[in-house]
């Protein structure tokens, strides 16, 4: 019986113990007419032996080429380090650490991601981490109509440069709750926000703006002239960023004259494998005068009996356990060995690596983007500053192109004609620091023979 | 065990693992300053070894299922299987970039499309979707899912969703988040939901109820076809709360009670990790009235292969969750345990966890504990009230619960649920066995025992853990959230 330890010894002798004769008696109180389905839809078990051979079969059956996809998440280095140590036993089975005392190394690590969470966000605090970064927008939306006391339109202002897949989780998660998500257009030939466009909201009642940085183009945002326009109108600033980017870009803290009031994002990019889209994590930091609002754990530093430092989960009055129908979200868990894994990541790294790493994304994304803009047929879409990732315009529907380049094994990159027919032949690129110069060589020439042949 | 410090107060300037970084620093002139970041982040500075050794020490303070009997109430904490892991980190699996094409993830869809059909049959439900990141995710999306139902038919007078008083506090949470207002019914003397209050909340203004079964009092509700009729015939929907799934897995089925939409916390009855709080997975069940409403994407089969089900298939969906396809690497997991454990092994899980739980009430009722509803068979979980001990003793739940930890036992889950005083909640899961559950029954014994002898020995429980009791007023009033730099 796979991992059950019980012998027939053992069961006579428990079953005697309750004073019943039979297993089957413990669910008499089931009604009869709704015992034993049988299940007769479900294979016989199986050994660790024979399913290994149908996971190594199917995982190597999967075709894994040149990754030049980004969109969301990005195919890094993970030092072996750290999945070695966040899959001990003592972290990988341990519950959510509402024992504080017999939890102390999950809660110390948790402060020590909030410290350097908070530092690369340049932020007042960090919570201990969400779902993923869509469902992160999601909960900061809804942090920002409770944090906006003077806004009463429930209104936020949602570019169309923030990643679409995020606005669709965005919309599925606040949307019975009486908040207006109001799209902002953005430059069509620039592919980011003008400032100017704005305007239109000027003296209007907004709670919040939400800016992405990278936005989903890989086009750096004017964040400073929007933070500022946003908080002279009382809306609040949602920043939506790749925590990668943030070894080299300004952070969302010290964006504007007074920094953006949350910031939020995808953490898959520190330390977390790809794995077909999940398990990553979302984070999420604020100013300290709102950290009441915020969703999700939060762990704080204090003192047990005996004045020794200790950690615990605090501020728990916001959460679903105490409060009920009236807690700041529904949300239980955080990811916590998501975010075990993330603090090895970081403290491996430190900010030299990371900037490093980021540097070398960035350089080799400029290096594919200049190479493969050589190629007859493709140009760049978006002029500017970009980060790690870039538009290409193609001669043809990129859509059917990236399925031809991914049976030739080279994952060309984003179809974004996915979420805009104007955008049917633009293609998303991103190279990291774990492109090779023959990754690119393949790509170029598996994209130069498809474009060779007519559209 | 002595403390540990930070990880920043082991840095000196200039030091990273420089093994994991490109060799050389790259040219970002293209980048103008204004977009820049100005001043370094302020990062630990440490090399490999000491990053190594910080963490593992750090683990050493943990308790954790693969160290100690963790028998906490309603969360299912039993033994996670190596090979759930080692098989869900094969590299072809773990690279699989998410936007990659179907055509190249075909094994990987397999997987999840048999996890489905699985899951569908053994709860009962018509369609399964893994969408949902965590158990309270899967309930978002069931009572959006209802919500969708009473919307489409423009039945616009239905505000309220049904929860009994012993739910778990997701539930209330979860229906406001969908625009809800929440009614709470009572639980009648003998733990199952009060008809006669059930019969008077429900009207036109009902959306539906959410409902645990086996509840979180550890008791099955018997009348829980009587309860789908109720609500049904008054036009609402039922919503299972799959928190207490491992009770029943194989012997009865949520549909076949009358579920329209059920979630399943995976992490718990499908034993992937909790990770030290997540990652879950909530893995939704979905009856006939509701599958227009599945949120995207799910994974379909035509012919013999796999693709994404997204708004074009479904188009009345509520939406997407995540910005993927859920916690794959955690679904995996929950895949191989499913496959090892076959139709047989689900079975027996149930009987086992039950078996276990029935075991440990008859021993502890037998010292003399006060087990709650003693007439009532047990599920997979009990409940303990520790009222007489604090009346004569002086002891509460939670000093029991801290006092356990020095024995080297995770305390039960305390205090909940609300409606009974002084309790402990006690679930022991089927993987663990008879001479365990003896040792936890010899511990409670023991630490009453203490505490005839010294009330105050046992309220200044913990001595044994890496600190004592702290103080969390100070925590909450003086909140220290990071680390300020060097002046610590």
């Amino acid at each position: 019986m796979p991992f059950i330890p019980h012998t027939d010894e053992d069961i006579r002798q428990m079953l005697a113990g309750i004073g019943v004769d039979s297993i089957n008696a413990l669910f008499d109180e089931i009604p009869a007419d709704l015992r034993d389905p049988g299940l007769p839809g479900i294979p016989a078990g199986v050994t660790e032996m024979e399913i290994s051979r149908v996971m190594n079969a199917r995982a190597t059956g999967d075709i894994l080429g040149p990754c030049f996809l980004g969109a969301g998440a990005y195919r890094h280095h993970v030092p072996a380090a750290v999945w070695e140590i966040a899959t001990r036993g003592e972290y990988y089975s341990a519950y959510t650490p509402y024992q504080a005392e017999a939890s102390q190394g999950t809660l110390q690590l948790i402060y020590e991601y909030q410290s350097m969470m908070a530092g690369l966000m340049s932020m007042d605090v960090s919570n201990a981490s969400l779902y993923d970064g869509a469902s992160a927008l999601a909960e900061s939306v809804l942090m920002a109509v409770r944090a906006n006391r003077k806004s009463k339109s429930g209104r936020i202002l949602v570019p169309d440069t923030v990643n679409p897949l995020y606005r669709d989780v965005t919309r599925t998660i606040v949307g019975n709750q009486g908040i207006e998500l109001e799209t902002v257009t953005s430059n069509a030939s620039t592919g980011a926000l003008d400032v100017a466009t704005l305007k239109q909201w000027d003296g209007e009642d907004v709670a919040a703006l939400v800016i992405q940085q990278p936005n989903w183009f890989g086009r750096l945002e004017e964040a400073q002239a929007l933070t500022d326009w946003a908080q002279r109108n009382g809306a609040l600033v949602i920043a939506v960023v790749n925590p990668t980017a943030m070894a080299v870009l300004t952070p969302p803290g010290e964006w504007g004259a007074n920094g953006a009031d949350i910031a939020c994002g995808e953490g898959q990019p520190l330390g977390i494998p790809l794995s077909s889209g999940g398990p990553y994590f979302g984070f999420m930091c604020c100013r300290r005068a709102f950290v009441r609002q915020m969703p999700g754990r939060i762990v704080g530093r204090t003192v047990d009996l005996e004045g020794r430092t200790g950690y615990t989960l605090t501020l728990q009055a916001r959460e679903q356990h105490i409060r009920r129908s009236k807690a700041t979200s529904n949300i239980c868990t955080n990811q916590g060995l998501m975010v075990t894994a993330a603090t090895m990541y970081l403290a491996l790294l430190g900010a030299e690596g990371l900037e490093r790493v980021a540097g070398h994304c960035h350089a080799n994304t400029r290096q594919l983007t200049e190479r493969l803009t050589d190629l007859k047929g493709v140009s760049l879409r978006f002029e500017g500053p970009y980060f790690h990732e870039r538009v290409l315009e193609l001669d043809r529907p990129t859509e059917p192109l990236c399925q031809q380049l991914a049976s030739q094994g080279v994952l060309a990159g984003y179809p974004l004609g996915r979420h805009d027919k104007r955008l049917s032949n633009a293609l998303l690129v991103c190279a990291t620091e774990t492109v090779t110069e023959a990754d690119m060589d393949r790509f170029e020439e598996a994209l130069g023979h498809a474009l060779a042949r007519a559209a | 065990m002595s403390q540990e410090a930070l990880i920043f107060d082991l840095g000196r300037t200039g030091r990273y693992a420089r093994a994991q970084a490109p060799a050389e620093r790259a040219d970002l002139a293209d980048i103008p300053a204004q977009f820049r970041r100005r001043q370094r982040a302020v990062m630990p500075e440490v090399s490999e070894l000491q990053v190594v050794r910080h963490y593992t020490r750090l683990s050493q303070k943990n308790f954790s299922i693969d160290t100690n009997f963790y028998p906490l109430g309603s969360c299912t904490m039993k033994y996670n299987p190596r090979a759930c892991n080692s098989l869900a980190m094969l590299p072809g699996l773990l690279d699989r970039h998410p936007h990659a094409p179907d055509s190249t993830g075909q094994g990987f869809m397999a997987c999840m499309w048999e996890l489905q059909e699985m899951l569908a049959e053994v709860t009962g439900m018509e369609s399964v979707s893994l969408a949902p990141m965590a158990g309270a995710q899967g309930e978002f999306a069931g009572v959006a899912m209802i919500r969708a139902y009473h919307d489409a038919r423009g039945d616009d007078a239905r505000t309220e969703i049904i929860v009994p008083d012993a739910a778990h506090g997701t539930n209330p949470a979860t229906a406001v988040m969908c625009g809800y207002q929440v009614r709470e019914i009572p639980t009648d003397a003998e733990g199952d939901v009060d008809m006669q209050a059930l019969r008077e909340a429900v009207g036109p203004q009902t959306a539906g109820i959410m409902l645990t079964n086996p509840s979180t009092i550890g008791v099955f509700e018997r009348r829980i076809q009587e309860i789908a009729t109720v609500v049904h015939e008054a036009g609402g929907l039922l919503y299972y709360d799959g928190a207490n799934l491992n009770a029943i897995l194989g012997k009865a089925r949520p549909g076949d009670m009358g579920f329209d939409v059920i979630h399943i916390n995976l992490h718990k009855t499908f034993s992937t990790p909790h990770g030290g709080g997540g990652p879950g997975a909530g893995a939704l069940g979905v009856g006939e009235r509701l599958l227009a409403y599945m949120p995207i994407p799910q994974v379909g089969k035509t012919g013999e292969r796999f693709h994404w089900r997204t708004d074009k298939e479904i188009p009345e969906t509520i939406g997407r969750l995540s910005a993927f396809g859920g916690n794959a690497g955690v679904l995996l997991r929950a895949y191989v345990y499913a496959r090892m454990l076959g139709r047989d092994g689900m079975i027996r899980v149930a009987e086992f966890a039950t078996l276990n739980a029935n075991y440990l009430m008859s021993r502890l009722r037998d010292e003399g504990f006060q087990v709650w509803l003693p007439q009532r068979r047990a599920s997979h979980e009990f409940i303990v009230s520790l009222k007489p001990e604090a009346k004569e003793l002086g002891v509460t739940a939670g000093d029991f619960a801290k006092r356990l930890l020095d024995y080297g036992y995770h305390a039960p889950t305390a205090y909940f649920p609300l409606l009974v005083p002084e309790c402990l909640l006690i679930e022991p899961t089927e993987t663990e066995t008879r001479d365990d559950l003896d040792g936890f029954v010899q511990a409670m014994v023991a630490i009453r025992d203490e505490a005839r002898q010294d009330r105050d020995f046992v309220k200044g429980a913990p001595y044994n853990m890496p600190v004592r009791r702290l103080d969390e007023v100070k925590a909450a009033k003086e909140l220290d959230l990071k680390w300020q730099g060097e002046a610590d």
